[in-house]
């Protein structure tokens, strides 16, 4: 055991000022301080609560599918135009409103600044702004429930030139406010991307390295910067067709007959609709993975007391995960028709992906291996995590493949292979995060009995659903179907087995009131926490104030001599090292 | 999707070069030796974070009007396509932003030799072009509107609106942070901040300014061989 003193280092200087501490914004009144808030904690929770609210809604439109998939025409509420607007919104609001907004402007408002050892975010105001934009697109969205033909019924992708001809539920007002919604939005992430980015960039303690961030904080950074410049694509076809829709341009309209009639498009391109909405669809995919990567590598270091191997191989794999995940978007286009030579350049890409994503898995395992695993809630999500992630990993393999994704392509193996990979996977990790960092946020802890009852009924549940789906394709169950109807080449079994997956889904979806139930009772009941209840390195379990009160750091701001990882430390008073305390003597680095 | 490429490698060639600056090449992290010897002491001084943030929104506003480029020249090769005629005024237009750039980046030198009195003319003057420059564009459409071109009767007079409107915008949002400035000039509180404040609006010009030629470019059809050329390289 060795003193851990700072005065026997007086021959070496502090690290350097990297940030000037900086004049807060102080509220001044209620509203100011808990509504209109310019505190990231405060919009961080703003964030995640109405993420989660509006993914509640899109949970009850994934019954209304899977009952239909099940019973079909036994509800009559259930036709085929709300069949579709049920996918489409489920879809829509699955990916972009909850998934993105919670990792981002969720775990993103509240960790980097904490995690960096920064103050607040360093453009407070659109901070506030960026919340209040997204709050606006999310009502938006909602409305769409509530005018004449209601919401879209397009399909998550928006496609033209169906997604706005007559035939297609909510063709009228539907599609305008989800289009409206979707602009509304990007408005809104851009302000919190520049926040998220500059402040990693900016607003980094004396000693936070790059290198010694938490990979937590690499994850969401590298996130910022694909989504903000993945997400323009988006932009960039919501405004063109907006246009064709309300202006009556041809950006993607081809010359098309409606009911007999000639439309007055003409010339318009489908194709490219599809390259300007995949090339940030794609991104989107690891937009929402990345940060649920470095969230797991934190999860994982910490409650197996282990540091995290190849830590350098992990940043330089985020990195690399990011710059591939730009030059892949023409796999979702293998069936719109392209040239064999794109076709082969995509499916290389696609298939390189594996490579780094392959890194990862392996260092989460090799974390693991010999490990002192603590079987807590936080862990056995980010162990489910790793699982499912593989598991959907490997059919992108599968669909990788030009040839082997053609006749897939149409069927319910890729719902079962993204929902693995991009539903499941991160949702797990969204459980797992809150579970871990909710002392931090409440200062009580969260009850682990009813933490363990909910994640196992939601992964064993989640497999219950999406395994069997892989079946389903594969004997040629097709997607996007209302309803099958008598076919000859669908076996009778496949009836039986949709059942099983509905009532799966049912209970999987109910089960998620233990998670509330377990959140709202231990704010109150929960057994208090004290500061770092998990026995963790990084600066957000570090302040000074559990929950940390305004500008995060009391008077002085960390100073960090190390990385995130120095678990099970030979000679440590205890068997870990947070990233600010003073050096041992002798201690070298990381 | 050239153009996007090209727009990409910019991008990467940034984040390599920021990334080595930072040290992350050097393994800052593995390195050797006593914990207090502070591997990044060395460091160079970092840009106030309001200039990075508008850095990281040039890359955003690149993005997006780099898009909206490939998409024109896709959408180009299809049989409907014909070109407007280019209203003459846009010559008179480039010129006033032209001027307005030039104004700004005067601007800011006066704010550097902290000659408030000057900052304040400038200013004007480039605010003023600005605003000449919108109303300019206004008349092109007018134009172009008057001899029957409307964005629904063909697809390139619907990406001359939105290419010019996308770029307006992105003006008029310059020159909101422009009041500000102008503001801040107005009420006597020069130094430091001021120029700031002046240089990051002289950045952004610049940067429409660019994005302005090369679109007028594309819209005169200069840039028609570019389409050509890059479907050679690729086939």
């Amino acid at each position: 055991m060795t003193d851990a003193t700072l005065g026997e280092k007086e021959n070496v200087l502090p690290p350097p000022a990297e940030v000037e501490d900086v004049e807060l914004y102080h509220a001044k009144s209620w509203l100011t301080h808990y509504v209109f808030s310019q505190d990231a904690k405060y919009i961080a929770i703003q964030y995640a609560g109405t993420a989660i609210g509006i993914g509640l809604v899109a949970l009850v439109m994934s019954w209304v599918i899977r009952l239909q998939l099940a019973f079909p025409g036994a509800i009559p509420f259930i036709d085929a135009s709300r069949y579709y607007q049920a996918v489409t919104m489920h879809g829509m609001i699955m990916v972009v409103y909850m998934l993105t907004a919670i990792f981002l402007g969720g775990f993103g408002n509240y960790l980097i600044p904490l995690m960096v050892g920064a103050r607040d975010m360093v453009f407070p105001y659109v901070n506030m702004l960026s919340y209040w934009v997204y709050l606006l697109a999310t009502l938006v969205l909602v409305a769409s429930f509530f005018v004449p033909g209601g919401p879209t019924g397009a399909g998550w992708t928006l496609y033209p030139p169906q997604a706005i001809m007559s035939g297609t539920p909510g063709n009228d007002y539907g599609i305008i406010l989800m289009l409206a919604s979707l602009i509304l939005f990007i408005v809104g992430f851009t302000m919190g991307g520049l926040n998220y980015v500059v402040t990693v960039l900016q607003g980094r303690t004396r000693g936070m390295t790059l290198m010694r961030m938490p990979l937590t904080v690499w994850g969401i950074f590298a996130a910022a910067v694909m989504a903000l410049l993945a997400f323009p694509g988006l932009f960039v076809a919501c405004v063109m067709l907006l246009l064709d829709r309300t202006l009556g341009t041809s950006f993607f309209m081809p010359s098309i007959v409606e009911g007999g009639e000639h439309l007055k498009y003409s010339g318009g391109s489908p194709i490219l609709f599809q390259h300007l909405f995949w090339f940030f669809g794609h991104p989107e995919v690891y937009i929402v993975a990345l940060p649920a990567f470095g969230i797991v590598s934190d999860l994982i270091s910490t409650h197996a007391r282990k540091n995290i191997f190849g830590y350098r191989m992990m940043v330089w794999a985020i990195v690399a995960i990011g710059v591939l995940s730009m030059v892949v978007w023409g796999h979702h286009m293998y069936v719109s028709g392209m040239n064999p030579l794109f076709g082969f350049f995509f499916a290389v890409t696609t298939l390189a992906i594996a490579l780094p994503t392959a890194i990862k898995v392996y260092n989460w395992v090799l974390t693991l291996w010999r490990a002192d695993i603590h079987f807590t809630t936080p862990m056995l999500f980010a162990l489910g995590f790793i699982v499912t992630f593989v598991n959907g990993g490997i059919t992108g393999l599968y669909l990788g493949n030009v040839i082997v994704d053609v006749p897939l392509s149409a069927t319910m193996f890729v719902v079962a292979h993204f929902h693995m990979v991009m539903g499941v996977a991160p949702v797990l990790v969204i459980f797992g995060a809150i579970y871990h960092w909710y002392p931090k946020i409440t200062g009580r802890m969260l009850d682990e009995t009813l933490g363990k009852i909910h994640f196992w009924i939601t992964f064993l549940g989640a497999y219950a659903i999406f395994f069997p789906m892989h079946y389903l394709g594969l004997v040629g169950v097709p997607r996007r179907f209302y309803e099958l109807g008598e076919t000859a080449f669908v076996p009778h079994s496949a009836a039986a087995l949709n059942i099983f997956i509905t009532v799966a889904a049912l209970i999987v979806g109910a089960a998620q009131a233990i998670f509330f139930f377990n959140v709202f009772w231990s704010l109150r009941h929960g057994k208090p926490s004290g500061g770092n209840p998990w026995r963790a390195t990084s600066l957000e379990w570090q302040t000074p104030e559990t929950p940390p009160g305004h500008g995060n750091w009391g008077k002085e701001l960390p100073i960090v001599y190390r990385w995130a990882y120095a678990y099970s430390v030979p000679g440590a008073p205890e068997d870990y090292l947070p990233q600010n305390a003073p050096p041992l003597k002798g201690e070298h680095s990381p | 999707m050239s153009v996007m490429g090209l727009f990409f490698i910019l991008i990467a060639c940034i984040a390599l070069w920021w990334l080595a600056r930072q040290g992350v090449l050097r393994s800052s992290f593995a390195e050797e030796g006593e914990i207090a010897d502070f591997p990044g002491a060395e460091l160079l001084p970092r840009p106030p974070a309001a200039k990075v943030g508008l850095g990281v929104f040039l890359a955003v506003a690149g993005c997006l009007f780099s898009l909206l480029c490939a998409a024109f020249f896709m959408r180009m090769d299809a049989p409907d396509w014909q070109a407007p005629p280019i209203p003459g005024i846009l010559w008179f237009n480039t010129a006033v932003l032209i001027a307005s750039s030039l104004a700004l980046d005067l601007a800011r030198r006066a704010a550097d030799r902290r000659e408030t009195d000057d900052v304040k003319s400038w200013l004007l003057v480039g605010g003023g072009c600005a605003l000449l420059f919108l109303l300019g564009q206004l008349w092109a459409w007018r134009e172009l509107a008057a001899q029957g071109l409307y964005a629904s009767s063909n697809p390139a007079n619907a990406f001359f609106y939105l290419l010019t409107g996308t770029h307006a915008l992105h003006l008029v949002g310059g020159l909101a942070a422009l009041a500000r400035t102008a503001r801040a000039a107005w009420s006597g509180r020069g130094g430091a901040e001021l120029a700031a404040s002046v240089e990051l609006c002289a950045i952004y010009w610049h940067f429409l300014l660019f994005v302005w030629l090369l679109l007028f470019a594309m819209l005169a059809g200069w840039a028609d061989n570019f389409g050509v050329i890059c479907r050679r390289l690729l086939s």
